[in-house]
């Protein structure tokens, strides 16, 4: 990015500070209208496709199957939809507000795009401050919501947006403190950095750095799905108690707006989780100066950020919510507690194991088994569900 | 100055208007909620906006042709629904039904009472935003439908019953898929409870919310499964037994605070959810014994074709999904009555919510509504 700027600014023969400045602004414009935009509307268009055939297979209906193969192109039609809708808004409605609120979401989801690095060289912008950043433009998400509950003019968009800023402030300490561990373990803010200090293989990953971390990595997941409003904390938007929250009011291509920010949402957390605890794009030392180096290094980011989305989906559609006073009580109560002793145990285990690689590889590899097992033992379990309600489950016993 | 006081500044009460079309109300009805926040001072139901003036209608018809009417009463349980005016129009006329007609009877009763108890259980779920055990429920509607879709020919409003017997036989082959889809609904229940019932929110969202005692479910009339949720064992299949139910083996579940490791007491919200849950696993044994028992014979008795009831008045209380339903006739002689009286349990429910809802938190209210069961077509008919 540097570079290309610098060189733009040297042919094109410009000395001024201020004439550099508007370039690099130009520059960065034109790349995020270029790389970001298509990049993440397709795939928030994508991953609502995605969690619709989900949730049909789930519960045994077919989900959006017609327009494409495979229903595939089925967010496209969705998006044009909204887009020939008309733009209703309340008379009593804050005007100005209601209409800018969409944006302050959507911009909060996408501007982290920016920091989450794809491969080794695949980021916008690697900054020294990559997680402090993403933390700070997600706050944006809050601050969107929160005007468009108020904008709207209506109780229940009120509730909703009142219920998103406490829930999303709550869970921010949470979601700090547990990247705390990653950023104490790295010594940096840096997502390059952070990936670069993991490996490929599990067991050089932050998730199994010692057994505290595993305890850190589910504090951090589901402190991000409070964050992003997912079931089982989307009590924001919660459809049965809040007609539809926040976004009561809004349709058509605002509306839209909101739901491509939320699955663009369910992206970030994929990703977060992926480039802090488990390995980023780390791809085996063997392809180090391969030209397969970084498409190996950009497919194993995706897969396992698809990984963890996946997992998001399906509790989405398997879990149901919290009520707001108990969301309180895990957030403060259990995790801010949590965290804190887990931070004090990792920094203790640093300092313990400082110097002695064997203890610390030995310490790795017996976190690594007690999560992998973990893995293993809820695969077994669905495996062994599976065959048995294949046994005893026979939808078609009419034939 | 002077005249704010503190109760003014620190309290203030937020009006909600929760209805008449929220997504959780299950059809049309509305709540005026009080609200400090999210805390609920008082929600005040208002009923009426389904209002069809079925009863005054049935002062203008003959007894026969009603039927149609009372599947609207509650489009849930519709086979409950013609069941009890049936029983009270026999008992009024002094007519013997035929064994078999009683037997398919209570099957479809019961057939209907299942399905009515899926979507309420299902759609409790989904209020609390888990919508998968819903459409698994839905799902197996479908089949107890198609069943009653071969006897009938109608899925949601049937008019299958008559004055004195039913309209149509049950065919065997029906009779062999609902055997065998009975053995599957169990095991479909079992995966249904895996899924929801025993899951940790869940309960925690349930226990203890929106408690009954037997007190206050005496005191407003509340009848059904919110009844037997609250401990106390009164159903009307057993303890003034119509048709054919002296005959049959079942039991009646009550409340046993089932939520009793996350906070439950009896009579909460988890206890009546549970109680439904138990009732479908009874319904399926009854489906199974009427299977195994029912005789042969006639459908239909012979009823004159202009009915003329002696000058009187009855009311035979029946147990319909959502608790006791009777329809009190008074016949002044003439082919039509007089007047015409359905009592049903989810009026009587509404009526306790502004004593039950206060001090809850508003999702709290979504989830007594839903394990109410509360449908609206039936507390306004």
């Amino acid at each position: 990015m540097e570079s290309i700027t610098n060189s733009l600014i040297q042919s094109w023969g410009i000395t001024s500070s201020t004439g550099a400045q508007l370039v690099s602004l130009l520059v960065m414009l034109a790349f995020s209208a270029v790389v970001l935009i298509p990049f993440f509307l397709p795939f928030a268009g994508i991953t609502s496709w995605l969690e619709r055939r989900i949730a049909g297979r789930m519960q045994s209906r077919v989900g959006p199957n017609i327009n494409g193969p495979q229903g595939f192109l089925q967010w496209i039609a969705d998006g044009v939809k909204a887009m020939e809708k008309e733009d209703l808004m309340p008379d009593d409605a804050d005007k100005p507000l209601f209409k800018v609120a969409p944006y302050f979401v959507f911009m909060g989801v996408g501007a982290t795009l920016v920091a989450i690095p794809f491969s080794e060289y695949l980021v916008l912008s690697d900054l020294n401050v990559g997680i402090f950043y993403i933390i700070s433009v997600t706050s944006f998400v809050t601050v969107g919501i929160l005007l468009a509950g108020w904008s709207s003019n209506n109780k229940w968009s009120l509730i909703g947006g009142v219920r998103s800023a406490s829930q999303m402030i709550s869970y921010e300490i949470p979601t700090a403190l547990s990247i705390l561990t990653v950023v104490l373990l790295t010594g940096s803010l840096s997502m390059q950095d952070i990936v670069k200090a993991q490996g490929f293989w599990p067991w050089q990953w932050h998730i199994s750095n010692n057994p505290f971390m595993i305890v850190m990595f589910f504090i951090f997941f589901i402190s991000a799905l409070a964050e992003g409003s997912r079931t089982p904390f989307d009590l924001p938007e919660a459809e049965s108690e809040l007609v539809s929250g926040y976004n009561t009011e809004y349709s058509g291509i605002r509306f839209a707006m909101f739901f491509l920010a939320e699955w663009g949402n369910l992206f970030v957390i994929g990703a977060m989780t992926t480039v802090l605890f488990l390995g980023g794009w780390q791809a085996p030392v063997a392809l180090q100066g391969s030209i397969w180096n970084t498409p190996v290094q950009f497919i194993i980011f995706m897969t396992k950020m698809s990984a963890v989305v996946f997992i998001v989906i399906q509790l989405r559609w398997t879990l149901p919510r919290v009520r707001v006073d108990q969301l309180m009580i895990i957030c403060w109560h259990y995790f801010v507690p949590l965290s804190l002793l887990s931070i004090l145990a990792v920094t203790i285990w640093m300092a313990l194991s400082y110097g002695h690689s064997a203890l610390e590889l030995g310490m790795s590899i017996f976190s690594a088994a007690i999560w992998l097992y973990f893995v293993f033992l809820v695969l077994f379990r669905a495996v062994r569900n599976f065959k048995k309600t294949n046994a005893k489950l026979n939808l078609n016993f009419l034939e | 100055m002077s005249n704010i006081t503190e109760k003014e500044v620190f309290f203030d009460e937020m009006t909600l208007n929760m209805g008449p079309h929220h997504p959780s109300t299950h059809g049309v009805l509305r709540f005026v909620l009080k609200t400090d926040g999210e805390i609920l001072k008082t929600a005040i139901p208002d009923v009426g906006f389904l209002h069809r003036s079925i009863e005054k209608i049935a002062e203008s018809l003959p007894y026969p042709q009603f039927f149609p009417y009372t599947d609207r009463v509650d489009y849930l349980a519709a086979m409950n629904a013609n069941h009890a005016y049936a029983v009270a129009v026999e008992k009024l006329l002094g007519i013997e039904v035929p064994e078999r007609a009683e037997y398919i009877r209570v099957l479809v009763a019961e057939m209907n009472r299942i399905a009515s108890h899926m979507v309420g259980v299902g759609s409790l779920a989904s209020d609390l935003g888990a919508f998968t055990p819903f459409l698994f429920n839905l799902r197996d509607r479908e089949y107890l439908y198609d069943y009653l879709e071969e006897m009938c020919g109608a899925r949601l409003t049937y008019n299958y019953l008559s004055i004195g017997g039913v309209h149509r036989d049950l065919k065997q082959e029906t009779a062999d898929k609902i055997l065998k889809f009975v053995e599957q609904g169990i095991k479909n229940l079992d995966e249904f409870n895996r899924l929801i019932a025993y899951n940790k929110i869940f309960l925690r969202r349930l226990a203890g919310v929106a408690v009954v005692n037997k007190k206050t479910c005496i005191e407003y009339g509340i009848v059904g499964p919110n009844l037997r949720a609250a401990g106390l064992k009164y159903d009307v299949r057993k303890d003034q037994p119509y048709s054919i139910y002296d005959k049959l083996d079942f039991d009646i579940p009550v409340g046993e605070a089932y939520a009793a490791s996350d906070g439950g007491v009896i009579g909460d919200a988890y206890d009546r959810f549970m109680v439904r849950i138990k009732e479908m696993e009874q319904s399926y044994k009854i489906i199974k014994q009427v299977l195994k028992e029912i005789p042969e014979g006639e459908i239909q008795a012979k009823v004159p074709r202009k009915l003329k009831p002696p000058v009187g008045d009855i009311y035979v209380p029946t147990e319909s999904a959502r608790g006791e339903m009777g329809y009190y006739i008074f016949s002044d002689g003439t082919d039509k009555p007089w007047r015409l009286k359905i009592r049903t349990g989810s009026f009587s429910a509404m009526s306790a919510f502004e004593e039950i809802s206060n001090g809850y938190f508003i999702a709290d209210l979504v989830s007594a509504i839903g394990s109410f069961d509360i449908v609206a077509p039936e507390v306004d008919r």
